[in-house]
């Protein structure tokens, strides 16, 4: 097992450093580089020149890398004149509102998918079960934002339950627990339509499985069957599911937030964007993908735990 | 999705005295789909209602007109107007083209670029290999909205330039899939023969791999048609949507969100249905394709 930890571990440590040179070359890439993106297009040679000169933008790339790395490592990710604050204490004031939502939207997803799976699976092919892939498929095929208008217009025009707008945060983490329903239904559902899916099929495969055979013709009931043997089989591909999509539910939260005006990393990248705030934009992209990978990181050591046979690979 | 083994009774294929060529088999898993068959006739209705809708429908899509603006519809509006006083049914068919032709572009795009990526990296295999192949994780792991919103906040977003910004995060998948069929074909005999018969890896890429996995890539495509289509409404929904007058139905959605509470359901509605429709539509095209390449895999 701490083999197979190092090994993600270190492969997970790789792809940091890939993401960073990605975010790197964006940030070279800037038409007119990123102090013109800074100062404007009325900024003059001179003015351009010195903050060139004070950012150290004059210096070989490698060397200009490593301490744009060395910096970041430390925290310190620029400064967003936009806002007038550094791009860290926005992250660290942002971030973790994202980073609740999404938890709390995953653990509602997997709650609700892996029960509604497992039934379908059993039930293949009947009533319940087509209609229940219907709608799972009809969500599927619902953009993100489209899903949230549709709650509020339910959750919240006809039947006023939960508010449509989050409250003013300012700098506390939280405000009102209520501002987070409709976001986490929205991402929720999402995410349900398809981890079910994906439970469902792994299901079905294990049912055809020589075990369960076995378990049967041992006089297992199929209460037993289902929740002794196929459930920890068929969850062991959710558990990597999950990994695997948690870059499709963060830009899904990006969406969420815009809509709800729930004031997480999505929100402040979103409005970063339109004044094209730079050292904000790539700050975000940066956290937003290290925590990913870190997030992938846990989902994959726990896919070790539940499954030993990975272990092994 | 559905098992085979509980469809198909065991004597079924001995009945069949003269074997099938691959296509009538492929054509007749398709026609079989009922709801497959529905998802065509609904996507050629979609593409006909966008690109020859205009020509039988005239409006002004041009000119802003807040005389009249948000008004519901009408003999002269049929499904009302926009916050900007457009007619909303010549939006939705203008928003179409623009969903239709990303999707399409994005599709063949993504598709060609992840079969170059995978075949290379899964053949060249070493060094070479592993480094592409962290590339792709990397890219991966940035949550895709994001690095499109920074793409597309960089230059002005074109319909070009966005369909380029959707391919660019689309291909991922795609290289992955290409590379692990491409690794596993690697081992086949029939490979290794016509390597020994001095065989060149441009000729077995061309008359082996591309071969072998292009029913596998069809399948692939047309899902990625699906999120194009998806990632495209959100990016219209989010602002950054294709130049005026130009225009697609995320950005049509957005302009009635904005008057949800004033109960302007023509806003709203009919963008909403258009856009699941055609989603619903492409994925189960998708998932009646790999049934019919499946069917084939085990025909064989």
């Amino acid at each position: 097992m701490a083999g197979y930890v190092l090994r993600r571990f270190g492969q997970a440590i790789i792809t940091i450093f890939a993401v960073s040179l990605i975010v790197f070359a964006v940030l070279h890439a800037l038409p007119g580089g990123l102090v013109r993106a800074q100062l404007g297009q009325k900024a003059t040679a001179v003015q351009v020149h010195s903050l060139e000169v004070q950012e150290g933008l004059l210096k070989p790339l490698p060397v200009q890398y490593v301490t744009w790395a060395w910096n970041a490592m430390r925290g310190q990710l620029g400064f967003s004149y936009k806002l007038n604050e550094s791009v860290a204490s926005l992250i660290s004031l942002y971030v973790p509102r994202t980073f609740i939502l999404v938890l709390v939207s995953l653990l509602f997803a997997i709650a609700i998918a892996v029960p509604m799976g497992l039934w379908q699976g059993f039930r293949r092919n009947k009533g319940d079960d087509h209609a229940l892939s219907a709608t799972m498929l009809i969500l599927y095929s619902m953009p993100t934002f489209l899903l949230g208008v549709v709650l509020i217009v339910v959750l919240n025009l006809w039947f006023p339950v939960f508010p449509s707008t989050a409250s003013d945060y300012g700098t506390s983490l939280m405000v009102d627990a209520r501002d987070l329903a409709l976001p986490v239904i929205t991402l929720c559902l999402a995410n349900v339509s398809y981890f079910s899916r994906y439970m469902r099929s792994a299901v079905i495969d294990n049912l055809l499985e020589d075990y369960v055979r076995t378990a049967r013709s041992k006089g297992a009931t199929n209460k037993r069957i289902l929740l002794r043997h196929i459930l920890r089989n068929s969850l062991t591909s959710t558990v990597t599911l999950l990994g695997l999509t948690l870059p499709y539910t963060v830009s899904g939260s990006l969406i969420v937030e815009a809509l709800f005006n729930y004031p997480g990393a999505g929100l402040l990248f979103w409005n970063s964007a339109q004044t094209r705030d730079f050292p904000v934009l790539l700050g975000v992209v940066l956290i937003i993908a290290v925590l990913t990978v870190l997030g992938n990181l846990v989902a994959d050591v726990l896919y070790g735990v539940i499954d030993p046979r990975v272990r092994l690979r | 999705m559905a098992t085979t083994v509980d469809s198909v009774p065991l004597g079924a294929v001995e009945k069949d005295a003269k074997p099938r060529s691959l296509l009538r088999i492929a054509l007749s898993t398709f026609v079989g789909n009922k709801l497959a068959v529905i998802s065509l006739a609904i996507l050629i209705l979609i593409v006909l209602f966008s690109f020859l809708g205009p020509l039988l429908y005239h409006t002004n899509q041009t000119a802003t007109n807040l005389v009249l603006e948000n008004q519901p519809p009408s003999s002269a509006h049929i499904l009302g107007t926009s916050p900007t006083g457009k007619d909303e049914l010549g939006r939705l068919m203008l928003g179409g083209q623009s969903t239709l032709e990303l999707g399409l572009a994005v599709g063949v795009l993504a598709t060609a670029f992840g079969l170059i990526w995978g075949t290379v990296s899964g053949f060249v295999g070493g060094v070479v290999d592993s480094i592409m192949m962290r590339v792709v994780d990397a890219f991966l792991s940035i949550p895709f909205l994001f690095f499109v919103i920074l793409l597309a906040s960089i230059a002005r977003p074109t319909l070009t330039l966005i369909i380029i910004v959707i391919s660019a995060v689309s291909w991922l998948s795609t290289a992955r899939l290409v590379r692990a069929e491409t690794l596993s074909l690697r081992t086949r005999d029939y490979v290794s023969a016509s390597l020994g018969f001095g065989a060149k890896g441009s000729r077995l890429i061309g008359r082996h791999v591309v071969p072998n996995v292009l029913g596998v890539l069809v399948v692939n495509g047309t899902l990625k048609i699906a999120d194009a289509i998806l990632t495209f409404a959100a990016l219209g929904y989010l602002g950054l949507s294709v130049p005026p007058p130009a225009t697609n139905w995320g950005e049509i959605l957005s302009g009635g969100v904005n008057n949800i509470f004033d109960g302007y359901w023509w806003q709203i509605w009919p963008a909403a249905v258009l856009i699941v429709l055609t989603v619903l539509a492409v994925n189960v095209l998708g998932d009646a394709l790999r049934d019919v390449v499946e069917a084939r895999l085990n025909q064989r």
